[in-house]
C-alpha cells in the first residue's frame, strides 16, 4: 500500500512551556494529534493525584505526549546525518513517541489495580482496533499500525528505535522529568537536555552517549532520583491515590452485592462486570470520574460517601511507617471493634525506585544500561566511568507506609481502644 | 492488609526453595497467567515479563523476616535463593490460606530451568497471537537466547499441561 500521507504544506507549531515550540511537519503526525483518542489525553492529568500535593501539577498526558514527540524529533534530526540511522524509520518512531501513552486512562494506576485493566493493552487496542488513530496509521501501509504497537510494547525487532522511547535514557523520561519539574514548581528535575541530545549516537543495539556528555547524563540521573522521592512518591499524593483506589473498590463491591446506586452507572457498569470494551474505555476521562465521585458523596453507603468526600475535599488519610505483620492484624481487629472497616481505612502502600541499573545477566530487572562511546570507539557502561552513578547503581530505595483516617480514630469513644490504636501507630 | 504478600509467601512455601530472582519472577507471572490470584503488575522488559511490584514485595518480606534470601556467587554474577523461614511458616499457619491447585503447578515450574521458564513466560505474554506468530516473536525479542524449535514446542506442550492441571 502506498504511503498516502506526506509533508504538510506549512509547518505547524505548538507553543510549549518546556520545549518552547513543538514542530509538526508531517501530515501523519498532524492527523494523529487530531484524532479523538489522542485529544482525550487532554482530559487526563499526567501526574494523577499529584495536583493535591503540588497544585501546579495540572498538566495533561496530551502535553507530555507532544513533548516526547518533540524530543524524539530533535534526536532524529541529529541522527539523520549519521550513517547508522535509517531515515525510513523516522515516521515509525515519531508515531510511537506521540502515541506511547495513548492507552492511559484517568488515574491509571488505581484503575489498573482495581479493575485489572492494562493501559499498555489499551494502547495496543487503540492502535490496532476500530479507531481514528488506526485509520490514520493505516494510510502509511497495512503493516504500519502493528509496527507502531510493537515499538510501544518494546517487542519490535529494532532495538535502536525501541530504546529511543523506552530505555534508561529515553525521550519519555527526559520529557516527563522536565515537564513534571516545571509544573510542580520544584527545582531539582532540571538537566541539560540540549547537551544530552547533541551527544546521543545511534547503534544497532540502541542509543549510546558520547563520553564527553557523561556529566550531563549524571545530572539527568540525579534529577530522576530526586524527582521520584520528592514528587512521584510523595506520601500525600500516595494518600490520595490510596483513597481513590478504595473508592473504586467500594463502588465495585457494592455493585457486586446488588446495591442500588442513586446515579446511573453507565460508564462504570462494564468495568465492574469485567468486560469493558475499547469504546467504553475511551469514553472515560477525569471529568467523568469526578462527576461520579461527586454523585457518590450523596450515596446512602457511608463508606463510599465518606471516601468520596475525602477525595473531593482533600481530607486525606494520615500516614506512618509500616507496622509489622502482627501489629497490622492487631490494628485491623481494633479498627473492626471500633466500627471502622479496616479493608477501606487501613492501607499499606509501598514505593520503590532503582535510579540506575547496569546489566547483570539473569538477575535484577535486566535493564539495558546506558553506554558511553569513547573517542577510540570503545563502549563503556556508564557506572564504570562515573563515580557519581556508580554510587547509586543497583541500589533500590524503598518506602513503606501505613495510611489511616486520624479523624475517625480521634472520634472513637472507647478511650482504651483509642489509646491501643494510637500506641501502635505512634510506635 | 497483607493478603498479596501472603500469596507470595505461599508460592515460595509450595516451591520449597526458589533459586534465582528471574526464576521467581517468571513463576509468579506464569501462575498469574494461569489465573491464580496474584495481583502484581507485569511489563515486558527487554528480556521478558518483569514485575517491579513483585521485586518490592519480596524485599518487604525479606525485611519483615518471613523470607530468607541468600546471595551467592555463581560463575561471575550474583544469584539469590529464596525460602520461607520459621517466622514465615508461623505466619502462614496463622494467617495463610491454601491456594487450591497452586502447589503442583509451582513445584513443576520450580523443576524447570530459568531459561525455559523465561521462554514459557514470553510465549504466554504473546498468547493472543497465533502459534506461528508467537514463535516468530520469540525469535525476534529473544534472539540472543537462540531458542530452538524443539524448545518452543516443548514450551507450548508445557503450558498445555499446566493449564490442564488447573482446570
Amino acid at each position: 500500500m502506498a504511503k498516502l500521507l506526506g509533508k504538510l504544506h506549512e509547518e505547524k507549531v505548538f507553543k510549549d512551556p518546556v520545549h518552547r515550540y513543538i514542530h509538526v511537519r508531517d501530515e501523519l503526525i498532524w492527523r494523529l494529534i487530531g484524532t479523538r483518542e489522542f485529544q482525550r489525553l487532554r482530559r487526563i492529568r499526567q501526574l494523577g493525584t499529584t495536583y493535591l500535593t503540588f497544585h501546579g501539577a495540572e498538566h495533561s498526558r496530551f502535553s507530555h505526549s507532544l513533548g516526547v514527540y518533540e524530543i524524539t524529533r530533535r534526536i532524529i534530526d541529529i541522527f539523520q546525518e549519521k550513517k547508522t540511522w535509517d531515515p525510513e524509520k523516522r515516521l515509525l518512531v515519531l508515531s510511537a513517541a506521540l502515541l506511547h501513552d495513548v492507552g492511559h486512562g484517568p488515574f491509571s494506576h488505581s484503575f489498573e489495580k482495581v479493575f485489572g485493566v492494562d493501559h499498555e493493552e489499551f494502547s495496543r487496542d487503540i492502535i490496532l482496533g476500530d479507531t481514528e488513530v488506526h485509520r490514520v496509521l493505516l494510510q502509511m501501509g497495512e503493516d504500519f499500525p502493528v509496527q507502531v504497537a510493537e515499538v510501544i510494547a518494546k517487542t519490535h525487532r529494532d532495538k535502536l528505535i525501541v530504546s529511543l522511547i523506552s530505555s534508561q535514557i529515553d525521550a519519555d523520561r527526559m520529557d516527563y522529568l522536565l515537564r513534571d519539574a516545571y509544573f510542580t514548581g520544584v527545582s531539582y528535575g532540571n538537566f541539560d537536555i540540549e547537551r544530552i541530545l547533541r551527544v546521543m549516537r545511534p547503534t544497532e543495539e540502541g542509543v549510546v552517549i558520547k563520553s564527553s556528555g557523561m556529566h550531563a547524563v549524571e545530572d539527568y540521573i540525579m534529577s530522576r532520583y530526586q524527582m521520584y522521592w520528592q514528587v512521584y512518591f510523595h506520601p500525600v499524593t500516595r494518600s490520595a491515590e490510596v483513597i481513590l483506589s478504595k473508592i473504586l473498590h467500594r463502588a465495585k463491591e457494592l455493585y457486586e452485592t446488588g446495591y442500588t446506586f442513586k446515579r446511573e452507572l453507565s460508564h462504570f457498569k462494564t468495568l465492574f462486570e469485567g468486560n469493558v470494551s475499547l469504546q467504553d474505555y475511551i469514553s472515560l476521562d477525569e471529568g467523568v470520574i469526578h462527576y461520579y465521585f461527586q454523585g457518590w458523596m450523596e450515596e446512602e453507603d457511608k463508606i463510599l460517601s465518606d471516601l468520596c468526600h475525602r477525595f473531593i475535599d482533600r481530607k486525606l488519610f494520615k500516614y506512618t511507617e509500616m507496622v509489622s505483620f502482627t501489629d497490622g492484624h492487631l490494628l485491623s481487629s481494633y479498627f473492626t471493634e471500633a466500627g471502622i472497616n479496616p479493608k477501606y481505612y487501613l492501607v499499606v502502600d509501598s514505593s520503590s525506585d532503582l535510579p540506575y541499573d547496569f546489566y547483570r545477566p539473569g538477575e535484577k530487572e535486566e535493564r539495558l544500561p546506558i553506554n558511553l562511546l569513547k573517542p577510540n570507539g570503545d563502549i563503556r557502561e556508564l557506572s564504570r566511568e562515573s563515580d557519581v552513578v556508580e554510587a547509586i547503581s543497583g541500589k533500590r530505595r524503598t518506602d513503606h507506609k501505613l495510611y489511616y483516617p486520624l479523624d475517625l480514630i480521634e472520634a472513637i469513644e472507647d478511650k482504651t481502644l483509642k489509646s491501643k490504636i494510637k500506641e501502635i501507630l505512634n510506635r | 492488609m497483607f493478603e498479596d504478600h501472603l500469596k507470595v509467601v505461599t508460592l515460595i512455601q509450595e516451591a520449597g526453595e526458589v533459586v534465582g530472582r528471574k526464576k521467581l519472577q517468571k513463576m509468579v507471572y506464569i501462575a498469574k497467567k494461569l489465573n491464580f490470584p496474584f495481583q502484581e503488575k507485569y511489563q515486558f522488559h527487554f528480556y521478558g515479563p518483569y514485575s517491579e511490584e513483585l521485586t518490592l514485595k519480596i524485599e518487604e518480606l525479606c525485611n519483615m523476616g518471613y523470607i530468607h534470601e541468600v546471595k551467592e556467587k555463581v560463575s561471575g554474577y550474583s544469584q539469590y535463593r529464596y525460602a520461607v523461614n520459621e517466622e514465615g511458616q508461623q505466619l502462614l499457619s496463622t494467617y495463610g490460606a491454601e491456594i487450591e491447585k497452586l502447589g503442583s503447578c509451582v513445584r513443576s515450574m520450580n523443576e524447570q530451568s530459568s531459561r525455559f521458564l523465561e521462554l514459557v513466560s514470553t510465549v504466554m505474554y504473546f498468547e493472543k497471537l497465533e502459534k506461528d506468530e508467537i514463535k516468530e516473536k520469540v525469535q525476534t525479542v529473544k534472539a540472543k537466547q537462540k531458542y530452538t524449535e524443539e524448545e518452543m514446542d516443548e514450551a507450548f506442550t508445557y503450558i498445555d499441561s499446566l493449564k490442564s492441571q488447573v482446570q
